[in-house]
């Protein structure tokens, strides 16, 4: 089977389906290799370097689409792109086929078979192909350095000769993967970093990155089916702008990274937050593509507004093009050798969550969208709580003798109340004892630790052989019967004894700080 | 006079006692507990040994046989070198054993102490026959399950039982009528024609008959709770007869109107429960299920076919250069050891690779979920014999929560533990169970003898994830290997 790399036609897109290591890797699962000339050029990797790697050189894109059977790309073809396609080829690309329902009947039309990059469903299995991830993680962090460029001054607090310098305080919405990226990149900057995300869940990822999660409690949560933002409610998103323009006021950088997949873009920050920044503050809108964070933003442009730059760049991980190119060359590779055959063929198993996940369209029939993702485990209504909390501590003996102690005590009072109704009053006294005895040993055993379970268990075991004291007691009461059985029982507590306390002794002797 | 001086020793030791228990609940006071423990032991025998030997008021009527104090001395002389010899030479790794055939000491004991309290009535007043003769019954029940269930428990443990739980047909019926059998026998002991078997009668006469096929139905009740538990669920049955034998203690106490062994078997008793109720908790069981036996037995459903839960059995081998490439270029490594280290005894070589990785500035951390191995705690204690610093010995509850931020987790001879089914898939037989969440980490690490399930026999999805390494072999040959490996690489 041949694979086609085309060269990328969208305006300002300069990333590569394929660099010349998978290409190399291609080749090993069999693929031969065709690609467009200059198709890598704009992200720094030269002809003969894919030529090196076992690649042949089509002049043009009508070589390379009449050549293959396979065709990657980067992003979602185009008008001129899908007339190119082979009826029967498959097509492995970003397509977001919830926007764009024109494409995929154009596609449909040519009888082709698509899979898209951004369809890659969230779970641990798809990880190696998840190009949206290695975009995102890019393009977060391209947004920091894009608003340092347009930002007047330091990201770093400074005491210098010449005066004090403050730390950029910078306001991150939505940490997903580029949310998280760009919290990363701007602390590494020096900047002082506030981050919010609807899904309360990303609170300890966020602060895992020494970023201060800014919290907002509404009566719902943020995580809908397969592990992805969802839509909320009228009252919510008022509730929520008013929070966010509260702190983006306060901020010198706002990035703004909110994403619904399928929807519009939620307008988080209103046009009266962007007022209300101080002068020279930057915003980096990384949704424009899907229409905006804010309703000021320029689709690829950087803007000048109310003495705020806005900078709504979509091509933000092309800026990076030879970084963003490898990543996703390897997510694509992952993915192809996912549905990769022995004899080097494309076969797509209708039974794989990840496979069918990201098959759009088979041969011009469309499958888009795979049956619904299973709702998060932690959100469901029938999932039990989390048990670790729900476990009691030794340092809690009430919660753990609740009930049971009540029964206990029930039961205790009910011997005593017999005892004293019908046995000899020797057996009261007994039983009080005893009784007694069992609290302190209650009370005294909660607050072991665990880890010194073991030892705790020799040396009750040790002390539990004063049952010596009655072989001894047993063994005076006279007769041979008494001397032998009292013998015994001496002999083999005694055994007991010297063992448990030796051997706890040993034991404890080794735990050392 | 010296009555007087016997019950302020005993009230002496059974404080003792109480303060050992006390200290034993931090590592800096434990030593000094274990050494209260042993002082209260002391004045107790010297103390009672005394009072029976000096003739008077309160103590022995008239000095004592020489052979009576020939067995006493011999006896005890005798038990406490068999005791030290067995302490000083048991292998760490073999403590769960050691702990269990104590146990089986202390019922065993109880059982013969009865038996012989039975034998001479002379000190108790007629009328409280009854109660006397119930508080004897009792004892002895209780003692032969200890007992007969220890001696199961050790062999399980030894692996010359095997670890299948045995499930008899019927086998809570059976229980029943073991226990009703005995109540039946316990009538007829109480009402037995001549309630002591006075001097000059056959040893079988009065209600000798009775107590002792009472004796054997225990001892049978012993062994079938304990067979039908598995291996796996030893940790719990351990601390159960830990209980069971404080019982038979107090029992003995009962019968012979001695409170500091009631007093000792109560805090025993109450201990042994509380640490049994703390494993359930831990396994997520309820506690009368192992008290009834049976336990973890319920047949392990396969996982549901097909759909998004079921693992996609394909596993991702490692090499020992790989892991330990991986070691060296974390920040932030847990160590994760459960029975498979204990088995290999591979915990010297674990304790020289963590080690190695703080010299080398490495965060490195041990989490020890409270089920691992075969006893409560069993894993503290062998990586306490290895000289592993407590301080980077962390439990469940606090290493958690860590897991996300780990970069590599090493999880040697674990299996059930670190089941992620546990938390996710509803039909699993361990769901429920609290477990170490190591599939959090960005690489997990298991070191397995092979592909086997562990002890609830059911099938682990973390060795199909694809951030999970694995190396197959022995334990103590992977991290020898290992070491070596790690040594070279830097």
């Amino acid at each position: 089977m041949k694979v086609g790399i085309p060269k990328e036609i969208y305006p300002h897109e300069r990333r590569v389906a394929a660099v010349p290591d998978t290409v190399a890797k291609m080749r090993k699962l069999g693929y031969e290799v065709v690609v467009e000339a200059g198709a890598g050029d704009a992200s720094s990797f030269a002809d003969a370097v894919y030529i090196e790697a076992g690649a042949t050189i089509s002049p043009d894109a009508a070589g390379v689409y009449g050549a293959a059977d396979l065709i990657l790309k980067v992003r979602q073809p185009t008008a001129s792109e899908v007339e190119l396609l082979k009826p029967g080829v498959t097509l492995i690309s970003f397509i977001w086929p919830a926007q764009n329902k024109d494409l995929l009947d154009r596609l449909a039309a040519r009888k082709v078979t698509v899979l898209a990059m951004d369809a890659v469903p969230r779970i641990t299995r798809a990880q190696r192909m998840d190009a949206l991830s290695a975009t995102a993680n890019i393009a977060g962090y391209r947004a920091v350095i894009e608003a340092a460029n347009n930002f007047g001054r330091f990201f770093p607090g400074q005491v210098t000769a010449a005066g004090r310098v403050k730390p950029a305080q910078v306001f991150i919405i939505g940490a997903g993967v580029a949310g998280l990226a760009a919290i990363a990149a701007a602390k590494a900057l020096g900047a002082v970093v506030k981050a919010f995300d609807t899904r309360p869940a990303v609170r300890e990822q966020v602060e895992s990155l020494g970023a201060q999660f800014v919290e907002f409690k509404f009566d719902e949560a943020g995580e809908g089916a397969g592990g992805y933002a969802k839509e909320m409610s009228e009252a919510y998103l008022a509730a929520e702008q008013a929070m966010i323009a509260q702190h983006a006021k306060q901020s010198d950088i706002v990035i703004t990274t909110a994403l619904i997949p399928g929807k519009p873009a939620p307008q988080l920050l209103t046009s009266g937050a962007v007022i209300a920044m101080a002068q020279g503050s930057v915003v980096v809108d990384m949704a424009a593509e899907q229409g905006g964070n804010c309703p000021l933003t320029e689709k690829d442009k950087v803007v000048q507004k109310y003495g705020v730059t806005i900078i709504g760049l979509t091509d933000l991980p092309s800026r990076m093009a030879r970084q963003s190119s490898e990543l996703y060359a390897t997510t694509v590779f992952n993915l192809l050798k996912e549905v990769t055959t022995p004899e080097a063929t494309v076969a797509i198993k209708l039974d794989d969550e990840i496979q069918r996940g990201v098959l759009v369209l088979q041969n011009g029939e469309l499958m888009w969208p795979p049956p619904k993702p299973p709702p998060p485990v932690t959100g469901g209504p029938a999932a039990a709580p989390k048990p670790v909390e729900a476990k009691p501590t030794p340092a809690k003996p009430a919660a753990a003798s609740g009930s049971g102690g009540t029964v206990l005590a029930a039961l205790a009072a009910i011997a005593l109340g017999g005892a004293a109704l019908f046995g000899p009053p020797s057996l009261v006294q007994h039983l009080t004892v005893f009784l007694l005895a069992c609290v302190v040993g209650w009370h005294v055993v909660w607050n072991v630790t665990p880890a010194l379970h073991t030892p705790l268990m020799s040396v009750t075991n040790a002390i539990s052989g004063i049952i010596m004291i009655g072989g001894m007691l047993a063994l005076f009461g006279g007769g041979g019967g008494a001397l032998l059985l009292g013998g015994l029982a001496l002999l083999v507590a005694s055994i007991n004894v010297a063992g448990g306390f030796l051997v706890t002794q040993r034991m404890l002797r080794m735990f050392r700080k | 006079m010296i009555a007087t001086f016997r019950s302020l020793a005993y009230l002496a030791s059974s404080l003792l006692f109480i303060l050992s228990l006390r200290g034993l609940s931090t590592q800096e006071t434990a030593q000094r507990g274990n050494r209260l423990g042993l002082t209260g032991m002391v004045v107790a025998v010297i103390v009672t040994a005394l009072a029976l030997l000096i003739p008077g008021e309160g103590g022995a009527a008239a000095s004592p046989e020489p052979s009576v104090v020939g067995v006493l001395a011999g006896a005890l002389g005798v038990g406490c070198v068999i005791g030290a010899l067995l302490a000083m030479r048991v292998a760490m790794t073999s403590m769960p054993e050691l702990v269990a055939i104590l146990h089986s000491f202390v019922g065993a004991a109880a059982v013969l102490v009865g038996i012989a309290t039975y034998l001479q009535p002379a000190g108790f007043d007629p009328a409280d026959r009854g109660a006397h003769l119930g508080e004897i019954f009792v004892g002895i029940l209780v003692g032969a399950v200890t007992f007969s269930g220890s001696v199961i428990a050790f062999g399980k443990l030894r692996g010359k039982i095997g670890s299948k739980p045995l499930l008899l047909p019927g086998r809570h019926l059976l229980n029943v009528l073991i226990l009703t059998l005995c109540v039946a026998l316990g009538v007829i002991f109480e009402r037995a024609d001549v309630a002591w078997p006075v001097p000059g009668m056959g040893f079988f006469d009065a209600g000798m008959p009775a107590l002792l096929i009472m004796t054997f139905l225990a001892l049978l009740l012993g062994i079938h709770l304990v067979m039908a538990i598995g291996g796996g669920d030893m940790p719990v049955v351990v601390s159960l007869l830990n209980s069971y034998s404080g019982w038979a203690a107090a029992a003995a106490g009962f019968m012979l109107s001695n409170d500091l062994l009631i007093i000792t078997g109560a805090l025993v008793g109450s201990s042994g429960a509380i640490l049994s109720y703390i494993m359930c908790r831990a396994m997520n069981r309820s506690i009368w299920s192992v008290v009834l036996g049976g336990f973890g037995a319920e047949p392990a459903k396969p996982a549901g076919g097909g759909g998004a839960a079921a693992p996609a059995g394909k596993v991702n081998e490692a090499t020992v250069d790989m892991v330990a490439e991986l070691l060296l270029a974390a920040r932030n490594v847990v160590i994760v050891p459960g029975y498979g280290m204990a088995v290999a005894q591979a915990q010297h070589p674990v304790k020289e690779i963590s080690s190695l990785l703080i010299e080398k500035g490495i965060t490195c951390r041990y989490a020890i979920h409270p089920v691992a191995g075969r006893l409560p705690g069993h894993m503290n204690v062998l990586l306490a014999e290895a000289d592993v610093s407590y301080e980077i010995v962390k439990e469940m509850d606090e290493i958690n929560e860590d897991f996300p931020h780990t970069d590599v987790v090493m999880v040697i001879g674990a299996n059930d533990i670190v089941n992620p089914s546990a938390e996710s898939d509803t039909s699993s037989p361990i769901y429920g169970m609290p477990v170490l969440q190591v599939w959090k980490a960005a690489k997990v690490i298991v070191l397995k003898r092979s592909m086997a399930a562990g002890y609830a026999g059911v099938d682990n999805p973390l060795v199909y994830n694809d951030n999970t390494l694995m190396l197959f072999g022995d334990a103590k040959q992977s991290v020898t290997k290992l070491l070596t490996a790690l040594r070279a690489g830097g």
